[in-house]
């Protein structure tokens, strides 16, 4: 354990790991001394399909610049670098192509440097039996967990905490590289590993992990957050962007459901009470914060194949079938369903979806606005099969009935719809949605993340 | 009266994970933020009106640090699930702005 400071200093370099920072602001953040450089490296927010199918949110490019810059900072000046929910998912191909960067860069650039990965993938058969033992629970508009479900899954993560970072910086370790965590969790390790109360820690954690999303103008840029016993501050590091008491309070209002209470593994953070004041005009104090010790529990993230998506864009300009767009799509449909049915398969094998733009493609069955004025809609038309074969044919065949279909009043004999492409029709591989977002209830914060350790040169 | 539209500085929506939307309305001063407020316009059962779910499913919160109102209602398709049309949930807030709130 390093020794008790009065302050501990956060340098987070952007919001997500491969969408980038200036070099400049970097440099800035390390002129101030942090003793920690970090980034999140994900989200749920791009959908499943990551989780799923292993593939990273950011391409290895991106990725690999803003590492490498993260590692040339930090390594020579012996300051951790720590990195949570890696590739964008945080499941362990996710984790390994962020580890196969951090080596790449170590031998191009001549870095060596003792890292650790901590995994957070979770096997089915213990997702199982947890959820026999009634350690899971659902999450607000959650549907309950079932056995099934998590059969179905094609990949489980558990989020972790604080502690398994806090285990691996104590371990030595000048790089980790985190699976599935928290967003605030490497945050809060660091800062409660300096001797900081939890409160200040995790609500640095919460300021730090979206980059300058705290300050205005937002961005993807450095922001650093100094920790001290009764509050944090936290200034941007590019001189364009401020940070304003109400652009700091704004942010706790960002992708959660209550703008104060905030759970997270192992406590609840709440900012209630929080007050924001300005120490200079860049610069923003937040105290007043509380943790509330609670029974740990890990949340639980899984992916579910729902299938292999065909889909076509097409539009129509015509008045006559704008006026009757909906009957007209219940025609195609049934045509579809007849034609599809004729080369084997039925309307239950596969999902038909009209998006439609300019009538609710945006708000779908939840928009208010049933009396529309385009002079034009948009369709995406969307196939979903289990099989990618039948979404492919199913798709082929709609793309053939869209622009033939009669209407009562037709006139445009020729064709329905404008394609805006050649070939019309899109692949867009397989399609996942998340089955899991539960909670399991745990004594050991550290079971379900086993860390290992390696010396890169 | 007024339209939140013309009232509110920020009015945004999220998805606070993939089975909940959030919804963010901002004001730019804490005197319009009072008005909003005390009128008891916004509550629960506007936003379970405005998108057809139940006022037992909608978590609503003012947040007057930040002088603003949050409201999180669930979602009716999960994020990416068939038939989804928002995966990001940031194009839902749209239904808010023309509500009329008495000044």
């Amino acid at each position: 354990m390093p020794q008790k400071q009065n302050e501990c200093r956060l340098l987070s370099v952007s919001s997500i790991l491969g969408y980038g920072f200036p070099e400049a602001s970097l440099k800035t953040g390390l002129d101030r001394a942090p003793h920690y450089i970090g980034v999140d490296g994900g989200s749920t927010d791009p959908g499943a399909y990551y989780l799923g199918s292993g593939e990273c949110l950011n391409s290895r490019k991106a990725m690999k610049r803003d590492l490498r810059l993260m590692l040339l900072g930090g390594v020579p000046r012996k300051i951790p670098i720590v990195i949570g929910t890696c590739g964008g998912a945080g499941s362990e191909p996710h984790l390994q192509e962020v580890a196969q960067i951090a080596r790449e860069v170590a031998r191009e650039d001549g870095l060596k440097f003792r890292m650790a990965l901590i995994h957070a993938d979770q096997d089915r058969t213990a997702v199982k039996g947890w959820l026999k033992d009634g350690r899971i629970s659902a999450l607000r508009n959650v549907p309950e967990l079932t056995e099934a479900i998590v059969e179905r899954s094609t990949k489980i993560v558990g989020m972790m905490g604080a502690e398994p970072f806090m285990r691996a910086l104590d371990g030595g370790a000048q790089v980790v590289l985190a699976a599935r965590a928290s967003d605030a969790a490497s945050w809060a390790a660091c800062a409660m590993r300096q001797g900081m109360p939890p409160a200040p820690s995790w609500y640095a954690g919460k300021m730090l992990e979206c980059g300058t999303a705290t300050a205005t103008p937002k961005g993807h840029d450095c922001l650093m957050g100094t920790v001290r016993e009764g509050h944090v501050e936290v200034e941007p590091m590019n001189p364009a962007r401020r940070c304003t008491p109400l652009s700091v309070a704004t942010h706790g209002l960002h992708e959660n459901a209550s703008p104060t209470l905030h759970e997270e593994p192992g406590g609840l953070l709440d900012a209630t009470d929080c007050e924001f004041n300005a120490v200079s005009d860049r610069a923003v104090q937040v105290s007043g914060m509380r943790w509330k010790t609670r029974p740990y529990d890990v949340k639980l993230e899984g992916a579910e194949l729902i299938g292999y998506r065909a889909i076509t864009i097409c539009g129509t300009r015509d008045p006559v079938l704008i006026s009757q767009i909906d009957s007209y799509l219940q025609s195609v449909r049934d045509d579809v369903a007849m034609r599809a049915s004729n080369f084997g398969v039925s309307p239950e094998k596969y999902h038909l979806v009209f998006h439609v733009y300019g009538k609710d493609g945006v708000m779908g069955a939840a928009e208010p606005i049933k009396q529309f004025t385009s002079h034009e809609l948009g369709i995406v038309v969307e196939v979903i099969s289990p099989s990618e074969e039948d979404a492919k044919a199913v798709l082929a065949i709609a793309r053939v009935v869209v622009p033939k279909v009669d209407f009562p009043g037709r006139l445009c004999k020729s064709g329905n719809m404008a394609f805006p492409f050649s070939p019309s029709d899109i692949s867009v591989g397989p399609t996942y949605k998340f089955s899991v977002f539960h909670v399991v209830k745990t004594e050991d914060p550290y079971a379900m993340f086993p860390t290992e350790y390696e010396e890169v040169h | 009266m007024a339209k939140l539209r013309d009232l509110a500085k920020v009015c945004k929506s999220k998805n606070a994970g993939p089975f909940e939307v959030t919804i963010d309305v901002m004001f730019e001063t804490k005197e319009i933020y009072d008005k909003v407020v005390k009128s008891g316009v916004i509550n629960e059962q506007l936003f379970a009106s405005l998108y057809g779910v139940d006022a037992k499913d909608v978590l609503y919160t003012p947040y007057p640090a930040a002088l603003a109102l949050k409201g999180t209602i669930p979602r009716r398709i999960s994020s990416g699930d068939v038939g989804d049309t928002d995966v990001y949930g940031a194009q839902q807030h749209a239904p808010l702005l023309d509500v009329e709130i008495p000044m």
